[in-house]
This record gives structure tokens, C-alpha cells and sequence, in this order.
């Protein structure tokens, strides 16, 4: 079991080891760690701390991706709940209202998503861009148009605070990670969702209740946005309705993709898609340490991509196999073949 | 057809193997001109595996491939294509929302002044098509026919295209008696014209009928090429299995059956299906029978809720029942095995053992899962009851062979422990092996007093396990047939002629 979860993130985990090491080489002190008035500081510190919002995100994402959808309204999910949280502070309420708030607000979210897939069958790609663009104009509402500054120590905290000399969004992303990946996996869930992104027909027909399983996915992931936004507001102490999360859909994307997750459904790592947030972060923060133009982190970002991309591909797992195969054990193979059952349709 | 003309294709040691599977061990296939060359051998056996190696489809291991003593090396289905060597699939590969014109000449439309001439196509098409002997419409849009015409539209475009070598892909399977015949002149003309033609069918009857060899495959190796003239359907079977096959099936010696179990009254969905009732008893298996279109399929899934009957009252045990969907259905403990296995049954990259615990565990609940150890009880236990073939229960059930599928579709099910199986077509597709366990496995339950559903288009089959037996038409019941008066013959009668249809 775990073997087999190593085996399945070991790309993820070779290219992180690869991308920090490069961190590494061009700045020595990458992972030097020190202490200030009760805070840890270090370049690795920055990358899991502002590697959040994308972490945070990857983790609903990964869900909505296995059920074979996907979600493009979470930057502007992030900006809503930024403005509800920051709007319930500055009318007075204390931070835990707006924490809930906010989450209130992206569970919404994530219902009317659910809803417009799972019930109404529109596509994904389609029901979540509508929110991708009313989102922003939604935040602008609450805002009013003006970045939302606030003071409350509450909800600063929660973005730019510590617990434990370790800063909060790191307590936050981690944990959330760790709550929903034994939900996942030490209930039916997982499998489950991995039925339905596969075979959403079969699964139906198998007794599963599909409807309300990717209702709740939408659900999860509007959480994780809401998440992600307090983390976000609270960074800047003020909620910016046109930037919070603007594009961000897209790297949790990227993070899920990287994590060798198929965007056509079924089978999921959660751990293999926070592994690539982290790589994601990682690249930037190679890219700033450089002191090369910000404009090159795109370019390096797609061929980080195109890389961990050819490394998964079938032909060239098939040749690897080939590889292997020949130079020896294929002979016990074939004994083995020839008594097993022979599948007709390999792809 | 003389043996002493080269072969027109000649592949030798040909090789494919896939992750902890060796699919193909050196095979080789020669095709002569102006024969119809067999393919025979159980799912698994390797059949599809070769022609997706011999057409590109998949790229080959190890083997060469010799089209007119010259060796050929497919990348893809386009450049065997274009080599000579045409392939038909059992589903049809072609555009059912183009004219059969547009789709015989799509992508070489004759030109004039650089635009179509679409009048020439037409006239072009109909005068190919009569070669075929079809009289059709070739402007008329390909899905207004039938999926026989269709087939043969599609094996015209292949002919056409390549002209040495057609590769017949099961092209039978969803036809019908009188499309098979018309297929089978399609596929003579052919021969008589000098092409090598590959079949493959699961139908011994129609390889003895039309074939003049056959190469018969087991576990990826050659077992034998034969004459068909100078073997029996034993020997073939024989080779095929490895085994001597038992004796056709006998029929039954159903006792009494039980107490009423099920009670449907005026069932019936809008456009699927016409009001019918039907009462099912502990310990008994109705059949269902009658043509594809007839209704059948409908029937099931309206029993089951997958697609929810809109009238009409069910009684389970005496207690109304309602059935909106497949969930509650399950709770109640009804089972279906859908007749699509590959889109409806199979939930393809999951293991084998996902796959056979599925419907118990959405019956559950996610949050009870099943324990690990209870999991394995169950999958290892059905592998070994049904005699699922595999290399071990993690292997996504893709990987498997249709016989071998259809087994753990089924243990998935029976893993519920229905008290009401439905059964759509369990012997579709799959090996004479497997085909001839189900069989026997449909009996062993029943005994055990659970009441079945089965719905065939194979009559001696329904023969062999029906304790009754409902005839279809036109998506209405038009006739029960019980004990003595049970026989193929009479079925065949029960659903051609209305007046005969006597209860």
C-alpha cells in the first residue's frame, strides 16, 4: 500500500527534489532556517507558506478533476469569500464569524456549480466558467469597488500570523490536506468519485448516487477556495476584488496535472497534486532567487511540464518496459503469461 | 483458391506484449487470395490483438509482415490502409450525420473546377454500391439505414480504399438472420473477386457457412491452421479450448417455483417500452425473448429503474414498491448485468477488485467501508467460484478478456446477494468457455431459489435455462411460452406471427 502510493508519486517527488536543488545551486543558503521574535524564516519556509493558496486549492481541485470535471471559478471564489470575510470584520463581527462566513459563502459556491453539472448536466468546463466571470463582479459588489482594508488581528493572523513559530498557512493547507485525504481514503469516497470520473453509466447503474456525490465535490472545492481566500485577504489585510486569485484557477490546475492526475477522470493522488503546487512554488521561487525577469517563470513553468509530461506518457512507459523486458525477466514472464487469461483490449 | 499462388499477406512471428502479459508469441497468419480466412479462438485468445498489429493500430514487438512478398511496417490504421489492408469493426467506424456518398468517398471527393462534384459522387456511389447489390439512395444520410447497410457502406469504403486484404471484425454481431445472409452474399462477391478476407465471430455456424479456412489462436500462439472442409465443429471447439467441450446444453428439470416474489402491473415507460405486467416467482428464470429493437433491453431497465418506468404498479412480496432509480432498486435487492458491458457494466481503470465490491459498497454507504480483509474474502472468492482468469485483482478489468469481464460483472453483483437478477444478454461477446459457465451458473442460482430475469437473442439458449418464457415484439409482450411448449422453433414462431402467439 504504501509502496505503491511511493511508486505512484515518485515523479513528483524526483522533480521537487530536482527543482529545489536547482534553488539550491544558485542560492547556498536555500535551506537555512533561523529564528526572529518567535518566527521561522527561510527560503523553504516562503515556498510552503506562499505555496498555500495554490496547495489549498489543488486539493479540492484533484477531487472535481477525478469526477472528470473541473473547476474554473475558484480565483473568483476566492475573491467573494475574501470580500465576505473582510466585509464581516469591518462591520464590526469578529473573525470567527467571518472565517464562517466566508466559508458559507464558498460552500454556495460550490453548491451552484454542483448543481448546474450534477443536476442541470451542463459541463463543467462550461457551468464553472459562469461563475469564472460573474465571481469577480460579485466580489466588486461587496467591495464596492474599493480594496476592502481592514485591522482586524483575527483574520490578519490567519494569512500572516504564526502558530508554533510556523506560519498559519501552512497549518492550514497542511491540515486540510491531511482531514480530507483520510476522509477520501479511509471511507468508500474516493473510490467512489474515481467510479464516477471513470464510468459515470456504470457507476449510476452500480447503485452510486452520483448526483450527490459531485455536488459534494463542487462543495469541497468551493471550501478549499474559501480557505484559500481568508488566507489571501488576510496576507494583504484587505480584500481586492479584481486580484485575489485572479488566474489562479489555473496554476491548481497545472498543480493537479502535474501531479500526473488524468483530466479525464478517475484514479487520484492528493498528495501527488500538493507535490505539485510545491514544485509550481518551487519554480518561482527559483525564478526570484536568480534575479532573472519574472517573465520567465511561464516559459519554465510549461517546459517543467512538457518534461513531467513525456515522463508519463504510455508510449515511453511502454518503451521503458520494453527496455527492461528484454534484457531478462521476460522470460518468466511468458510462463506466467501463458497460464494467466490474455486481455484482448489493452490500450 | 490454390494453395500453390503466394500468399497476398504472409505474417510471421509476430510479437506483442503488454505490461506482465506476452499477447502475441511469434503467430503467424497467411492469406491467399480469394479466400475467406477464420479467425478463431476464446476472448483473450489474442484475435484482436493481431489484427490491431497487422493494421498499425497497435505497434508491433517482434514479427514481419509480408503484403505481396513485400514487408510492410503499419505506424497506424492509415498507412495499412493505404498499403491494401482494409479493416470493418463490429461498431461502424463511419459518420452517421454525412450522406452514404459523403462517407464512401470522404476525404477523396471527386473534384470539379476544385469544388466537390457532388452529383458525380452520388451517381459514383450508387454505381459501387450496386456491385454490392444495394439499391439505395446515396445522398440519404448513413444513419437512416440499417446498421447492416451501414456495415456493408463501410466495407464498400474499405474495399475501395485498399483492395487486398478485408479484415471483418465481428460484422455479424448485431445483425439479424436475414442481415447476416445479405452480408454474407456481400462478403462472396468479394472473395469471388479475388480479395483475401479475414472474419471473425464468435458464430461457429457462420464460419462453417461461409469460411474456407481458419487459423485457430490460444493464449496468444497459433494453435492450427485448418481446412473447415476436412474438420469438425468438435475438433475446432477443441482446439479453441484446449478441452473437450461437455455436450450441448440439456435441458432443464425446473421443479415448482416458489412463492411470488415480483408483481409488475402495467408497466411501461413512453417511447421504450408499452404497458406490460409480469410476475416473477422465487426460484424460477423467465427468459426474454424476440429481435433486438423488440424491447427486451427496455423491459430490464424499466425493472430495475435505470431508465424508470412513468406507469404502472410493482409489488414486491405483496408490498407496493416504487422504483425511481437504480439505488433503490439495489436496496431492494434487485441486481442487473446491462447488456453494454464496456459502457454500462465495467468501470474500466479500476481493479478487478474495485469492481467486483462496487455495488455492495455504494449500497453501504461511503462512510461504512467495506473492511480490507472482507474485500478480499469476497473478490478472491468469486475469482475462485466463477473461475475469473487473471493475472492477479489489482489489474484494472480493461485488461481483461469480455468472458472473463462478464464473470466479474457478475460476481459484483451476486456479491449483493440479490433475491432478483436481471441478466440483459449475458452471453454477448464472450467465448463458448465462459458462454457454457454462465449457463450453468444461471441454473446453480436459480436451485438455489433465487428468481431470475435473463433476456437472450440466443433461443437455445433460453431453451436451455427458461422455467418460462416472455416473447417480444414491437416493445409489447405478444406471448408466454411454458414448460413442453418450450423449443427455438416455437419461439421463432411465437415472435413472427401474431396469431400463434398464444399464451
Amino acid at each position: 500500500m504504501i509502496r505503491a502510493t511511493i511508486r505512484r508519486i515518485l515523479p513528483q517527488l524526483v522533480i521537487l527534489a530536482l527543482v529545489l536543488g536547482l534553488n539550491f545551486a544558485m542560492f547556498p543558503g536555500f535551506f537555512h532556517l533561523e529564528m526572529h521574535n518567535g518566527r521561522l524564516f527561510g527560503n523553504i519556509i516562503d515556498v510552503l507558506n506562499r505555496g498555500a493558496p495554490v496547495a489549498l486549492l489543488s486539493v479540492g481541485m484533484t477531487l472535481v478533476i477525478a469526477t472528470r470535471g473541473i473547476d474554473l471559478s475558484v480565483g473568483a471564489v476566492m475573491a467573494i469569500t475574501g470580500a465576505v470575510a473582510a466585509s464581516v470584520v469591518t462591520e464590526g463581527g469578529s473573525w470567527i464569524m467571518a472565517l464562517l462566513a466566508a466559508l458559507g459563502a464558498g460552500a454556495l459556491c460550490g453548491i451552484w456549480n454542483g448543481f448546474l453539472v450534477a443536476v442541470l448536466r451542463i459541463q463543467p468546463i462550461v457551468a464553472t466558467l459562469v461563475l469564472m466571470v460573474a465571481g469577480r463582479g460579485i466580489a466588486q459588489l461587496l467591495t464596492k469597488g474599493a480594496i476592502l482594508t481592514f485591522n482586524d488581528p483575527g483574520l490578519i493572523r490567519l494569512g500572516g500570523g504564526t502558530i508554533l513559530s510556523v506560519p498559519t498557512p501552512i497549518w492550514i493547507w497542511v491540515t486540510l490536506a491531511v482531514v480530507v485525504g483520510l476522509v477520501v481514503r479511509r471511507t468508500a469516497l474516493g473510490l467512489l468519485i474515481e467510479a464516477t470520473g471513470i464510468n459515470e453509466r456504470s457507476a449510476r447503474l452500480a447503485g452510486i448516487n452520483a448526483k450527490v456525490l459531485l455536488i459534494a465535490v463542487y462543495l469541497v472545492t468551493g471550501l478549499c477556495a474559501a480557505l484559500a481566500g481568508i488566507v489571501v485577504t488576510g496576507d494583504i489585510r484587505g480584500a481586492d476584488a479584481n486580484n485575489a486569485g485572479l488566474w489562479m484557477e489555473l496554476d491548481a490546475i497545472l498543480a493537479v496535472v502535474i501531479g500526473g492526475n488524468s483530466l479525464l477522470g478517475g484514479r487520484f493522488s492528493i498528495t501527488a497534486s500538493l507535490l505539485g503546487a510545491l514544485i509550481i512554488q518551487s519554480v518561482n521561487s527559483a525564478i526570484l532567487l536568480s534575479g532573472m525577469p519574472v517573465e520567465f517563470n511561464l516559459v519554465i513553468k510549461a517546459i517543467i511540464i512538457i518534461a513531467i509530461l513525456v515522463i508519463q506518457s504510455p508510449r515511453v512507459k511502454h518503451s521503458i518496459y520494453l527496455l527492461r523486458a528484454s534484457s531478462g525477466p521476460v522470460l518468466a514472464r511468458r510462463a506466467v503469461a501463458a497460464k494467466g487469461a490474455v486481455g484482448e483490449d489493452h490500450p | 483458391m490454390a494453395v500453390d499462388t503466394p500468399p497476398v499477406l504472409h505474417a510471421t512471428g509476430i510479437s506483442k506484449f503488454f505490461p506482465g502479459v506476452i499477447a502475441l508469441d511469434d503467430v503467424e497468419l497467411a492469406l491467399y487470395p480469394g479466400e475467406v480466412h477464420a479467425l478463431l479462438g476464446e476472448n483473450g485468445a489474442g484475435k484482436s490483438t493481431l489484427i490491431k498489429c497487422l493494421t498499425g493500430a497497435y505497434s508491433r514487438d517482434g514479427g514481419t509482415i509480408l503484403l505481396d512478398g513485400k514487408p510492410i511496417d503499419p505506424r497506424d490504421p492509415l498507412s495499412s490502409q493505404a498499403a491494401g489492408i482494409g479493416t470493418v469493426y463490429q461498431e461502424v467506424n463511419l459518420l452517421p450525420n454525412l450522406s452514404v456518398a459523403e462517407n464512401l468517398y470522404l476525404g477523396r471527393q471527386p473534384r470539379r473546377f476544385g469544388m466537390i462534384d457532388h452529383r458525380r459522387m452520388v451517381r459514383d456511389a450508387r454505381a459501387v454500391l450496386a456491385e454490392y447489390g444495394l439499391d439505395l439512395d446515396p445522398a440519404r444520410l448513413l444513419s437512416s439505414y440499417s446498421i447492416a447497410i451501414q456495415q456493408i457502406v463501410a466495407i464498400a469504403r474499405a474495399v475501395e480504399l485498399s483492395g487486398k486484404v478485408l479484415i471483418l471484425d465481428e460484422p455479424t454481431a448485431s445483425l439479424d438472420r436475414d442481415e447476416v445472409q445479405l452480408m454474407f452474399s456481400v462478403i462472396r462477391r468479394l472473395k469471388a473477386r479475388g480479395l483475401a478476407v479475414v472474419f471473425i465471430t464468435h458464430f461457429l455456424d457462420q464460419v462453417l457457412e461461409l469460411c474456407d479456412r481458419a487459423t485457430i489462436l490460444r493464449n496468444g500462439c497459433v494453435v492450427g491452421t485448418r481446412r473447415l472442409e476436412s474438420v469438425s465443429q468438435t475438433e475446432i471447439v477443441t482446439m479453441m479450448l484446449g478441452r473437450q467441450l461437455e455436450a450441448a446444453t440439456k435441458h432443464h428439470d425446473a421443479g415448482p417455483p416458489g412463492k411470488l416474489l415480483l408483481s409488475l402491473r402495467g408497466f411501461a415507460r413512453r417511447g421504450a417500452i408499452e404497458p406490460f405486467n409480469l410476475d416473477i416467482h422465487e426460484g424460477e428464470v423467465v427468459g426474454l425473448a424476440g429481435l433486438l429493437g423488440s424491447g427486451r433491453s427496455e423491459t430490464c431497465n424499466a425493472i430495475f429503474g435505470a431508465q424508470a418506468a412513468d406507469r404502472g404498479t410493482a409489488e414486491l412480496r405483496g408490498a407496493p414498491l416504487q422504483i425511481p432509480n437504480p439505488r433503490a432498486a439495489i436496496r431492494h435487492r434487485f441486481a442487473l448485468c446491462p447488456e453494454d458491458r464496456k459502457t454500462e457494466g465495467i468501470v474500466g481503470d479500476l481493479s478487478v477488485r474495485e469492481n467486483i465490491i462496487l455495488s455492495l459498497q455504494a449500497r453501504q454507504g461511503w462512510f461504512r467501508p467495506l473492511p480490507r480483509a472482507r474485500i478480499e474474502e469476497i473478490a478472491q472468492g468469486y475469482v475462485k467460484a466463477l473461475d475469473i482468469r487473471l493475472a492477479n485483482l489489482d489489474t484494472p478489468i480493461r485488461l481483461l478478456s469480455g468472458g472473463n469481464q462478464q464473470k466479474a460483472l457478475l460476481a459484483r453483483w451476486l456479491a449483493t446477494e440479490p433475491d432478483f437478477l436481471i441478466l440483459d444478454e449475458p452471453t454477448r461477446g464472450i467465448d463458448v468457455g465462459a458462454h457454457a459457465e454462465i449457463i450453468a451458473l444461471i441454473e446453480r442460482l436459480r436451485a438455489q431459489g433465487m428468481a431470475l430475469l435473463v433476456a437472450s437473442s440466443e433461443m437455445e439458449e433460453l431453451v436451455a435455462y427458461s422455467s418460462r418464457i416472455v416473447v417480444m415484439r414491437d416493445r409489447r409482450q405478444v406471448g408466454e411460452l411454458r414448460g413442453e411448449a418450450i423449443s427455438p422453433t416455437s419461439i421463432i414462431r411465437a415472435i413472427a406471427a401474431e396469431e400463434e402467439a398464444v399464451a
